[in-house]
């Protein structure tokens, strides 16, 4: 665990992050860094302001004050842009949901397809090449040609997992995706993430999984009432807390 | 436009009438202690002067030949007269069914009525009369001067049997109506080449519309009678009786002298029928077994069901279209436009399709002249189109929020969202609720009888009024309508099955 994050180049760079709703503020002036190839979880009670972080970078929610950058694109503060202004910062980010949300009318290939043929004009083809490619990294080849709701959860997040890596992007964004996992399921999905930061990508990963984080991320950010509790290198930070918040999260 | 508000509200006045009820027509309101329980007698108000219609001073009650006539059997009884409203193609129906004691409002003799009905003397001798736009008056004077024309009539009387004979022998184009005012309207129009009806409409709509003349040679002659279920033949012949006396004494012409009927035919005619001598009418139909009958409009109605189906095809494509345009406009666009199709979609709902139907062909016939089945489609389309939005709408609203944001977080545009992952969800969404739709449409496109398109429906009611039954009219209807239906919603379900699994 003795990456130097230093001189890596940055995946994702957040300063002094905002957001509010209403007039109660969710995220109050956040600092946060994925540098490329690392593993970073966002971990934190329910509220904490986890979910809010990853669906700001994913451009899917608008943000009051402060700076996010990936990989040189940047976002602005205020309303979010139409997609046709988005298109640089589609490609650099993907995103896996916690609930998968396949689109139930395609096949697991299809899915998989759909914005490298329709997004990034590949030929169906070679974007089938890339899906069946995925499908085999993942050990899921063998229900390429199901629909969703024959998926079990674990088929149905290798699948969203391979969606979101199809376009190739630099960072990628996960909702608690332990959350519907058996402890084996658990381990392999770790080893898959350790497989993807080796491939020079950043992991940004929203998660309460104590075990999860301690075994398969370099760095862990505890949030607590939308600022930073406490963060560094996971086993230190979940082994030895200095903050409640981070005791809250191991009891 | 003005023409059909009025006709609703005369519509809407006489129903009022009806069932406010108590109150008799006015002329019966002087003497004769009511001994028994009111006489009930049926006609269509609708039909309107001078047979019956609803007094414009006072729409709750009714004045024309028919109410007083009706008022003096009534009195001759020692009853009180009581008017029931029915369609006018019903009336043989209902008196079959015991709605009330006597029908009749212009109803026209004719000889199947006799096999089922006690039917009363003729009480006034009618002449189908063409009428032309002045500038054909030289050239047309029969039908065989029609062919390749279109002749309009009401549908199921006599005088469009004379028409369907006339497009066999001497191929006249029919084109039926529900009313006897817009046929003079589309002739004054050049919609319609040539009208055949009573001489008594064509007089009255003479005056009120003009821009047309009648020919003076009658193509037929008929009669108008009351009747009464075959059961009452004893009050049949009391009503003989009543009207026999009533042609002596003078007082008969003086009723049809002061609604403008009167001439020197009648004069005869009822002399005919004092000495008993009735002449018989020139009806075209006579009595058929009802092997025959089915033998005979079982192609007809087959025919009609290809326009059903064609009709309903048509306007059911054009609903989707503009459907799903309006659900887009609904779901993405701007406020005003959200505002504006809100606005469409309510009016259209909130709105009769008949109406809807009568705007668009006869209310719009100045700005724009459409072709009856172009407005049958169109009107169709435009009223089914809101059903259809809101349905679309739904289907989208219902496709999951976290899809559309996985849709956008690959790089998909809102469009693409739509195309590739929104619409194809919410198309199986709203695969259901549309076959009902069409199923229903199939069957309202029974309305667009109201503008001279013949379908199913009113070419099962034309054969009904010939057959005096719907028994079997209605029966093979039914089967043709099933037969439609059934495979529909058969391959729906199929499709929702198919759907479901993946």
């Amino acid at each position: 665990m003795s990456r130097n994050i230093a001189v890596r180049e940055s995946a994702l760079c957040v300063r002094a992050l905002h957001v509010g709703h209403g007039d109660r503020a969710i995220l109050r002036g956040l600092d946060l860094d994925v540098a490329e190839g690392e593993v970073c979880a966002v971990m934190g009670v329910s509220g904490a302001g986890k979910t809010t972080v990853l669906r700001v970078v994913a451009a899917l929610q608008p943000f009051s004050s402060g700076t996010v950058e990936i990989g040189g694109v940047a976002l602005q503060p205020g309303a979010v842009p139409p997609e046709s202004q988005l298109r640089a910062l589609r490609r650099r980010v993907g995103v896996v949901f916690q609930s998968h949300a396949l689109f139930e009318h395609l096949t697991a290939l299809e899915n998989i397809m759909l914005a490298p043929v329709h997004a990034l004009g590949q030929s169906r083809a070679d974007a089938a090449a890339t899906a069946t490619r995925l499908l085999e990294s993942l050990g899921v080849s063998a229900r390429a040609n199901a629909y969703p709701r024959q998926l079990s959860g674990g088929e149905a997040q290798r699948v969203a997992i391979a969606r979101a890596l199809a376009p190739n992007p630099q960072l990628l964004l996960m909702d608690e995706p332990t959350s519907a996992l058996d402890p084996a399921r658990r381990s392999a999905l770790g080893e898959s993430v350790r497989v993807l930061a080796a491939q020079k990508r950043g992991l940004l990963i929203v998660t309460h999984d104590v075990e999860f984080a301690r075994s398969f991320a370099d760095r862990v950010v505890v949030l607590s009432h939308g600022t930073i509790a406490e963060q560094g290198p996971a086993i230190e930070v979940l082994t030895q807390p200095t903050h409640d918040a981070t005791r809250e999260l191991l009891r | 436009m003005i023409r059909i508000a009025t006709r609703v509200l005369s519509i809407a006045a006489v129903l009022g009438a009806t069932w406010a009820c108590a109150k008799p027509p006015a002329s019966s309101t002087s003497a004769v202690p009511t001994s028994t329980e009111p006489l009930r007698w049926g006609g269509d108000a609708e039909g309107g002067a001078p047979f019956v219609e609803a007094d414009a001073a006072d729409p709750t009650t009714l004045r024309g030949f028919d109410v007083e006539i009706a008022t003096m059997l009534a009195q001759a009884l020692g009853r009180e007269a009581q008017f029931v409203q029915v369609a006018w193609a019903s009336i043989e129906q209902s008196v079959a069914r015991g709605d009330f004691t006597i029908g009749m409002s212009g109803l026209e003799d004719r000889p199947a009525l006799h096999e089922r009905f006690a039917v009363s003397l003729p009480y006034y001798e009618f002449r189908e009369v063409l009428a032309v736009r002045a500038a054909d008056s030289a050239r047309i004077h029969t039908m065989a001067d029609l062919r390749g024309r279109r002749v309009g009539t009401l549908g199921a009387t006599m005088a469009w049997e004379m028409v369907l004979a006339a497009q066999s022998t001497h191929g006249v184009v029919p084109v039926s109506y529900d009313d006897d005012v817009h046929p003079y309207t589309d002739l004054a129009s050049g919609r319609v080449d040539a009208v055949l009806l009573d001489h008594v409409l064509a007089e009255r709509s003479l005056r009120r519309i003009g821009g047309f003349v009648i020919q003076p040679e009658a193509v037929a002659r008929g009669h108008y009678v009351a009747v009464l279920a075959a059961r009452d033949s004893a009050l049949r012949d009391t009503v003989n009786a009543t009207l026999r006396a009533r042609m002596r004494d003078g007082s008969l012409e003086r009723v049809f002298r002061s609604w403008n009927v009167w001439d020197a035919q009648q004069a005869a005619f009822q002399q005919q029928v004092l000495r008993d001598s009735v002449p018989s009418g020139d009806a075209v139909t006579t009595g058929r077994d009802t092997a025959t009958s089915i033998a005979t409009y079982l192609p007809v109605l087959l025919r009609a069901a290809v326009i059903t189906l064609l009709l309903s095809v048509l306007a059911m494509a054009l609903a989707i279209t503009i459907g799903i345009g309006l659900a887009a406009g609904r779901v993405y666009g701007a406020k005003p436009l959200r505002i504006l199709i809100t606005a469409y979609v309510e009016i259209i709902r909130g709105t009769p399709v008949l109406l809807q139907l009568f705007v668009l062909y006869y209310g719009l016939s100045d700005v724009v002249r459409l072709p009856a089945f172009a407005a049958a489609v169109i009107g169709l389309g435009l009223n089914y189109a809101a059903y259809e939005s809101e349905i679309y709408r739904a289907a989208l609203e219902a496709i999951p929020t976290l899809q559309l944001e996985a849709a956008r977080t690959l790089g998909l545009s809102e469009l693409q969202i739509l195309r590739l992952v929104r619409g194809p969800q919410a198309l199986r969404l709203a695969l259901a609720p549309m076959t009902n739709d069409f199923v229903a449409l199939l069957k309202d496109s029974s309305l667009v009888s109201v503008i001279t398109v013949v379908e199913l429906t009113k070419q099962t009611a034309i054969y009904a009024t010939n057959a005096g039954s719907w028994a079997i009219p209605g029966a093979l209807c039914a089967l043709v309508y099933l037969a439609m239906s059934l495979p529909l919603s058969r391959m729906a379900r199929r499709l929702e099955q198919r759907w479901k699994i993946a």
